[in-house]
């Protein structure tokens, strides 16, 4: 019986063929866990009577959700993960050194094939290189760097095709609020799924990173970006689902008719076209997080700010997704035309996204962000409406003060 | 909590919340870093239900629609339920991360798709069974029960007991 990518993945780390709903036991490649789930997970570790990980090579550590440190409690819980990593041998990256999604890809940890299990949920962003990503909790992620494994329910597959190609202007972004719009916020749970179809060949690595990211947004255990026309900066043979796969539903979706979406508050489903909203009045514009603070991210708000300012009544922060991207943004200029136009960077890290620090909102204020989540109270203020969209369409509605699609200012 | 033979019993008082209750709802991300479980509780439901702390009593039990514990997979969440008193977590389904981490640290959820239930009623849980007892309406709804290796996990106390005894998972390969 052929098999989804899912399915081939786990298989291949169950040592047995698995197929959808089987529950298993599987060896897991890498780990990793952030300063908002590590020292829950080092305390459960060391509860549950580990001394040593089973595999310092595949524990990562990052410093990331509150980097630099807010407060003093925060601080000694990132000395607390210092302290673990020196211990233990493992890899550690600390503060400004980027988001840890950003950082397991660029920094080629997270590998085709393999399974990786992260304790951050947007761990499904993995899948953009074809590993198998899942998200989990502090305890779970205890138990792989005991035991080496993980037990897993071997999830169905819904397999998205994409057709036609995305117009100029309009971002990976767009395409997966689409998605996570029609399939719903809970559509996906327990779920793979399989992004794939003309539309997906041509893009680039950065806006493929961005659709599996936002897979969780529908609930989903994990997703796969179809590797055709992935290029990795190394050797890598892809996993591809059987032709006779068996799919639980099957979507289709045309590229050529999306337009700049909005998801509204206070969930990612609620997604509406920019048009539909445009003209409302911006307080915050923030591009950053895991899903869309790449350097490709900023060159297209370079594009729309280039030579001109913000709007006096708002505020631009970005939030690069590591310090690669920054040096690279120096180096070819995008973070002065950015700075130029008025808008203020933050270091690497996850920071307004979660809330925690560098850009809380104020009661009352409309937030437009490249993040990935608008839950109520999010980015620290319940009393803030927080609205999703690509970084094009912060950056242009940062330029105008107001809601605006973004094709107004992109030449074609 | 308690067992009778092999069964596994928790009766409480219902506490009624709707659907996708969202990781962000149950604890800000504000208040997550700290291994500090008090102030979890502290903040529990907090941008939803501000006044949910000083009304939960021990033992209560959550009672929630569909997708509950979508979003972030901070295990502060459940741990913030857990350490303000709560002793379950029913609702028509869980998001999947939120439902390992209810486990992993003991906190028992059960999933009833279709429930006739009040705020205030007193409920009787049995784990072993799968069954949810409405004792104030005199009604009982089948649950979806869960596999025998959480609740082992669940008997345990959570997954750091249960690896302590067990060094593995025994799940039949």
């Amino acid at each position: 019986m052929g098999q989804t990518v899912a399915e081939k993945i786990i298989s291949a780390h169950a040592g047995k063929p698995v197929y959808r709903d089987d529950l298993v036991v599987a060896r897991v490649d890498q780990t990793m866990a952030s300063d908002t789930t590590a020292p829950l997970a080092i305390k459960a570790f060391e509860g549950m009577g580990g001394s040593r990980v089973w595999d310092p090579r595949r524990c990562v550590l990052v410093i990331d959700h509150a980097a630099p440190a807010p407060n003093e409690r925060v601080a000694d819980l990132h000395a607390m993960m210092r302290r673990f990593a020196a211990e233990q041998k493992c890899r550690l990256f600390d503060i400004g050194e980027g988001i840890c999604h950003q950082l397991m890809v660029e920094q080629s940890i997270a590998r085709p094939g393999q399974l990786v299990i992260g304790a951050d949920s947007h761990s499904c962003t993995y899948g953009a290189v074809g590993a198998m990503g899942a998200g989990v909790g502090s305890t779970d992620l205890a138990a792989v760097w005991l035991t080496g494994r993980i037990w897993l329910r071997v999830p169905k597959t819904i397999k998205i095709e994409v057709t036609g190609s995305l117009r100029r202007g309009v971002q990976g972004k767009d395409l997966i609020l689409t998605i996570v719009g029609k399939i719903g916020i809970a559509g996906a749970t327990y779920r793979s799924m399989e992004f794939c179809g003309p539309a997906i060949v041509g893009l680039p690595l950065s806006e493929r990173l961005t659709i599996a990211n936002m897979a969780i947004e529908a609930g989903a255990k994990t997703g796969f970006v179809d590797p055709q026309g992935l290029r990795l900066p190394y050797e890598f043979e892809a996993v591809v689902a059987d032709s006779d796969a068996d799919y639980e539903q099957v979507m289709t979706i045309t590229a050529s008719d999306i337009s700049p979406m909005l998801s509204r508050p206070h969930a990612p489903d609620q997604v509406v076209a920019v048009d539909a909203l445009a003209g409302k009045p911006v307080d915050y514009a923030f591009i950053g997080t895991c899903v869309n603070g790449r350097l490709e991210d900023l060159h297209i708000a370079a594009e729309i700010l280039r030579g001109s300012r913000i709007d006096p009544g708002t505020r631009l922060i970005i939030g690069p997704a590591s310090r690669q991207v920054f040096r690279d943004a120096v180096n070819d200029g995008t973070v002065e035309i950015l700075s130029a136009a008025g808008a203020t960077f933050i270091p690497p890290g996850c920071g307004p996204c979660v809330g925690t620090h560098n850009g809380v909102p104020g009661s009352g204020e409309t937030v437009i962000s490249a993040g990935n989540r608008n839950f109520k109270g999010r980015m620290g203020n319940p009393e803030a409406d927080i609205y999703l969209a690509s970084p094009a369409t912060v950056a242009a509605s940062a330029r105008e003060g107001r809601f605006t699609n973004p094709l107004n200012f992109i030449g074609t | 909590m308690r067992f009778i033979g092999m069964a596994h019993i928790i009766e409480g008082r219902a506490h009624l919340y709707g659907d996708n209750i969202d990781t962000d709802a149950i604890i800000a991300g504000k208040y997550t870093k700290t291994l500090n479980l008090r102030s979890l509780a502290d903040h529990v439901l907090e941008d939803l239900d501000p006044d949910f702390r000083n009304r939960v009593r021990p033992g209560d039990i959550l009672v929630a629609g569909s997708n509950f514990g979508c979003g972030s997979s901070r295990e502060q969440a459940p741990l913030a339920l857990k350490t303000a008193g709560v002793a379950a977590v029913i609702a028509k389904y869980f998001a999947r991360i939120f439902f390992r981490n209810a486990i992993n640290i003991g906190l028992p959820v059960l999933e009833v798709a279709d429930y006739q239930i009040a705020a205030g009623d007193t409920l009787a849980l049995d784990l072993t069974a799968g069954r949810v007892r409405n004792l104030t309406q005199k009604v009982d709804f089948k649950t979806a029960g869960l596999p025998a290796v959480m609740i082992d996990i669940l008997r345990s106390g959570g997954l750091v007991n249960y690896l302590k005894k067990n060094g593995a998972y025994a799940i039949d390969q």
